[in-house]
């Protein structure tokens, strides 16, 4: 069995990423229907969406711009005369059979991201940006696992048939070797910045507004490219890059076995991070592509799409690139920052008082590993930037300490409200009344006698027993500085 | 009451108060009693006493001195792929036998807001494959004239309905020459305006790139007024033309074409006559007539059937059990019943359509069948428009033959197709084109000639049917 390592040694791979995005646009994309996420089953529907007899679509301009605008951000070319098309395939969630989508004749085309793995500049072309429209989606009952397997019946809701969906496809990636995995999350992490930069979707892998489809093949070092497969079901960032390394090896043991890999669409299990096979290229479906005969072309004038572009909002790279001076770090600071997902925390953070130092070290630091712990988000940890400036606030003030400051943290964490809050209900506070802490003190040094002497004769590392039993009559709450102090100037003759 | 039969008659008398609506509905209700149970115009009847209340209300409100649309209080009868909320929507079709419009198209919608009185939905080839109407799924409709004869289709139901004066007008779609040839077959006036001149929300879609809605009327007059009702800019439909036609404008002396393509041996003796007969009239009418070639005619028919099939079988896909429509009872799994749905609710045509339309779009023959045709529809188009800088207007035959006997072409789907090859040149260009009737050849069935102009250029095309039809079809 070859391991990564042994499978990089060997092979080549080339990897090429298909991205869908749900723009967030009001209504649908081919009708007026609302969008919004979560509604009872098929009450966002009219006979549009539902592809009742007779009924026809309507281009949606909202999201005609919004994928002018990503196609731009990605430093495509924009067609000045396009169409939709019809592809053709039986699904019971698709109204009419077929999806309106594009095919030959994409909205924008050959652009390209730049994206940093540890300093490194990866340059990855994009083929092409595209509008489609969304499917409905099946639930199966009746069955033990709510897959269609076993199930009783197949119910349908059509919420999100045609909602407007953007396909971001890149070029063939070659030449990144063993980084494959590491450029692809970092291509999709920065293309989900550049997309919410943009303000026309909420990204959220997890609710699926944002989905991925990975392509993997591998060659031997200098030969043609191999026979690739397609990953899909790929939902989050960690995801896209364990699909691509399981894939990697994968194909690596076949190869080396003798074996031939199959075209074929796989589907990733997040559970596992493996991937099983799913249909392959004999029995795939012919689309029978043709244009969309309902709509006319579109023909985005070249005034407004220069408007457009003009009008684009600082993106994600140049954004850091200008905070990273800002903040005065390096570039391998704000690339573990970037690699947390903490940069607009961190910016929110700084914007609400707190010093870029003092926000960085939160979100990487305590709130990243409550993050890693749980396996959620940074952002979705349910701190705000706000509550981190005013926990930093009180700290910077000396109402709390390091230590006091973590526990009210955990505090905020439990949904116990604002820091204050948490220090009113929990009792937090760091006890400065030396007359109280003396007591403390001459009870210390009473109950460890011979430590006491140490000090005496001018062990001051000995000091640390006492200051230790000193927070822990005092619960922690005092500041350790200051007995200390107290400590050694009781023990001074 | 002196007998009313067009749509203008009936609206002057309403206007006159010399009739009633609901008198009108009447005699429109004794028509049909009389002759549709021989006919078969019409699959459903909308409510008599719904229908006759609204008439009642139309006369009171006339009574009352109130300003209503021209025609408010006049019966029309509407094809059965034509969406009318609550009334059946059956297309001719078992896979959507019970199925009941939940909303309003945009033209029967524009009709019922001109005061129209929608009586029933007429009979038609399943989603409109056939010019016979003998493959509706439920029952074959009769030629008046000759009721062993067919009436022409798709739209052979509407052009009945009109020809027995059931209704004075109705409104019928013409995909490759469906309002245009059951014109012809029934002896009246039938009209495809210029593509997207008239909205297609709510039309079931055969074809989209050729669908259009059209009337189906006693006289070019009817048959504009009509189309003035309903046509225009639609939101809902991103293909339907900003500007609206003037089908009122004043006459003038034309250019007229006759493409020699047209006038060949294929064509019945008596319908070229008919149509030197026309020209010869409109020299009188001090018009020019000339010759005109359009080599890319022979290609018309089989562009044609690629691209109409292509279409169809893709608007057809919907059909499948899941949403609404016939789905069939106990199948095991989703496909299983998908297929048993789709074998029993669709007819042999329409599975001849979806089958060539698949092939003709699958991978490996897309290029040499659908992307040909494409290309080469284009270039008819450019065809026409090359004709239409010479003349004005083309003067042609729209059937190559009059009204066939039912049953003598339905086993044979080639000799069937041959009978579109003057009706689907226009179709395919989106041009507007007219039928009007033009006597009868030697058994006495009617013949139509077919007007047709450039696109967008349906003033012309009407105003020429006007001047002709006079001396045509003598009152």
């Amino acid at each position: 069995m070859l391991s990564f390592d042994d499978v990089v040694a060997r092979y080549e791979p080339v990897i090429g990423l298909e991205t869908h995005v749900e723009l967030g646009t009001q209504t649908k994309m081919f009708c007026g229907c609302p969008t919004v996420f979560g509604a009872e089953p098929n009450t966002q529907v009219c006979p549009v969406c539902l592809g009742l007899p007779g009924s026809l679509p309507v281009t949606n301009k909202a999201a005609i711009e919004a994928t002018v605008r990503i196609g731009l951000a990605l430093n495509c070319s924009i067609a000045s005369w396009c169409r939709f098309a019809r592809k053709n395939y039986f699904y019971p969630d698709m109204p009419k059979n077929f999806q309106i989508s594009q095919y030959d004749e994409p909205l924008c085309s050959d652009g390209y991201l730049d994206v940093e793995v540890d300093g490194e500049l990866f340059r990855i072309g994009i083929e092409r940006v595209h509008l489609e429209e969304d499917t409905g989606k099946s639930l199966h009952v009746g069955g033990a696992t709510g897959r269609i397997h076993g199930a009783t019946e197949s119910l349908v809701d059509f919420n999100r048939a045609g909602i407007p969906l953007v396909e971001i496809v890149t070029k063939p990636v070659p030449g990144i070797g063993a980084r494959a995995p590491e450029v692809a999350k970092a291509y999709v992490a920065e293309l989900r910045d550049v997309i919410r930069t943009l303000g026309v979707s909420d990204v959220k892998m997890e609710q699926g507004s944002m989905r991925c489809d990975v392509n993997t093949s591998l060659n031997k070092l200098g030969e043609t490219w191999g026979t690739r497969t397609e990953t899909k079901n790929v939902n989050s960032l960690r995801s896209v890059e364990r699909s691509v390394r399981s894939e990697m090896i994968r194909q690596g043991n076949i190869l080396e076995n003798g074996g031939h890999i199959i075209q074929e669409t796989r589907h990733f299990h997040e559970d596992t991070g493996e991937s099983t096979s799913g249909r392959s290229k004999e029995t795939a479906t012919d689309y029978r592509y043709f244009p969309e005969p309902d709509l006319v072309p579109l023909a985005p004038d070249a005034t407004w799409v220069k408007e457009l572009k003009a009008a684009l909002p600082e993106l994600p790279r140049v954004h850091r690139a200008r905070l990273t001076a800002e903040w005065g770090l390096s570039a391998l600071d704000m690339q573990s920052i970037l690699n947390a997902g903490a940069v607009e925390l961190i910016e929110q953070t700084v914007a609400q008082g707190a010093s870029p130092e003092a926000a960085r070290k939160w979100w990487l630091g305590e709130l990243s590993r409550h993050a890693n712990e749980r396996g959620i988000e940074l952002g979705d940890s349910g701190v705000t930037p706000s509550q981190v400036a005013q926990l930093q606030k009180l700290v910077d003030e000396g109402k709390l300490t390091d230590k006091l400051a973590r526990q009210v943290l955990e505090g905020v964490l439990a949904g116990e409200g604002d820091p204050a809050e948490v220090m009113a209900a929990r009792g937090i506070e760091v006890v400065s009344d030396t007359g109280a802490l003396t007591v403390a003190v001459d009870e210390a040094i009473a109950a460890n006698p011979d430590i006491a002497e140490k000090i005496r004769g001018g062990n001051q590392a000995a000091a640390g027993v006492l200051i230790g039993a000193v927070m822990k009559t005092t619960r922690g709450q005092a500041d350790a500085k200051t007995v200390r102090e107290l400590v050694l100037s009781r023990l001074s003759n | 009451m002196t007998e009313l039969r067009t749509a203008v008659e009936m609206s002057d008398a309403l206007r006159e108060r010399t009739v009633s609506s609901a008198e009108l509905l009447q005699t429109s209700f004794d028509t049909i009693d009389k002759t549709d149970p021989q006919v078969k115009a019409f699959v459903s009847y909308a409510d008599r006493d719904l229908l006759l209340a609204q008439a009642r209300q139309v006369d009171e409100q006339r009574a009352a001195g109130k300003e209503l649309p021209r025609f408010a209080g006049v019966p029309i009868a509407i094809k059965d792929n034509i969406a009318v909320k609550g009334q059946p929507l059956t297309c001719g079709s078992r896979i959507l036998e019970n199925y009941v419009a939940p909303y309003t198209s945009t033209a029967a919608q524009r009709a019922l807001d001109g005061g129209l009185l929608i009586v029933g939905k007429t009979n038609m080839d399943e989603f409109g494959f056939g010019s016979s109407t003998e493959n509706s799924a439920f029952q074959p409709t009769r030629n008046p004239h000759a009721l062993d004869r067919i009436p022409g289709g798709s739209s052979g139901g509407s052009a009945a309905a009109v020809a027995t004066g059931m209704v004075p007008w109705a409104l019928g779609t013409d995909t490759g020459g469906s309002v245009r040839q059951p014109a012809a077959m029934c002896g009246v006036v039938g009209f495809r305006p210029t593509y997207g001149r008239i909205s297609r929300y709510g039309l079931v879609a055969f074809a989209s790139s050729l669908d259009v809605i059209g009337p189906l009327a006693g006289t070019v007059e009817d048959a504009a007024c009509l189309t003035e009702m309903i046509m225009g800019r639609d939101p809902r439909d991103s293909t339907s033309l900003p500007d609206r036609a003037d089908l009122h404008s004043a006459p003038k002396k034309m250019r007229l074409g006759i493409p020699d393509e047209y006038m060949s041996e294929a064509c019945q003796p008596e319908i070229q006559e008919a149509v030197q007969r026309a020209a010869q009239y409109a020299r009188d009418l001090g018009w020019t007539v000339d010759r005109v070639s359009l080599p890319l005619t022979e290609y018309a028919l089989y562009i044609y059937y690629v691209v109409a099939s292509v279409e169809a079988a893709s608007n057809l896909a919907r059909y499948d059990g899941v949403k609404y429509g016939y789905r069939a009872a106990g199948a095991p799994n989703w496909d299983e019943m998908i297929d048993r749905s789709r074998t029993y609710g669709f007819g042999a045509e329409a599975k001849r359509r979806i089958m060539l339309g698949t092939f003709a779009a699958s991978a490996g023959y897309q290029d040499k069948f659908y992307l040909n045709a494409t290309k080469v529809r284009r270039k008819l188009s450019d065809e026409f428009a090359a004709a239409f800088r010479d003349f004005d207007v083309l003067l042609s035959p729209i059937s190559p033959t009059t009204a066939w006997k039912i049953g003598e072409k339905i086993e044979d789907p080639m000799t069937m197709y041959l009978q579109d090859i003057y009706s689907v040149p226009a179709a395919l260009a989106g041009i507007p084109a007219l039928v009007i009737p033009s006597g009868t050849d030697n058994a006495g069935l009617p013949i139509g000639l077919q007007l047709s102009g450039p696109r967008g250029g349906d003033a012309n095309v009407i105003a020429a049917g006007r001047a002709l039809e006079k001396v045509l079809t003598p009152a």
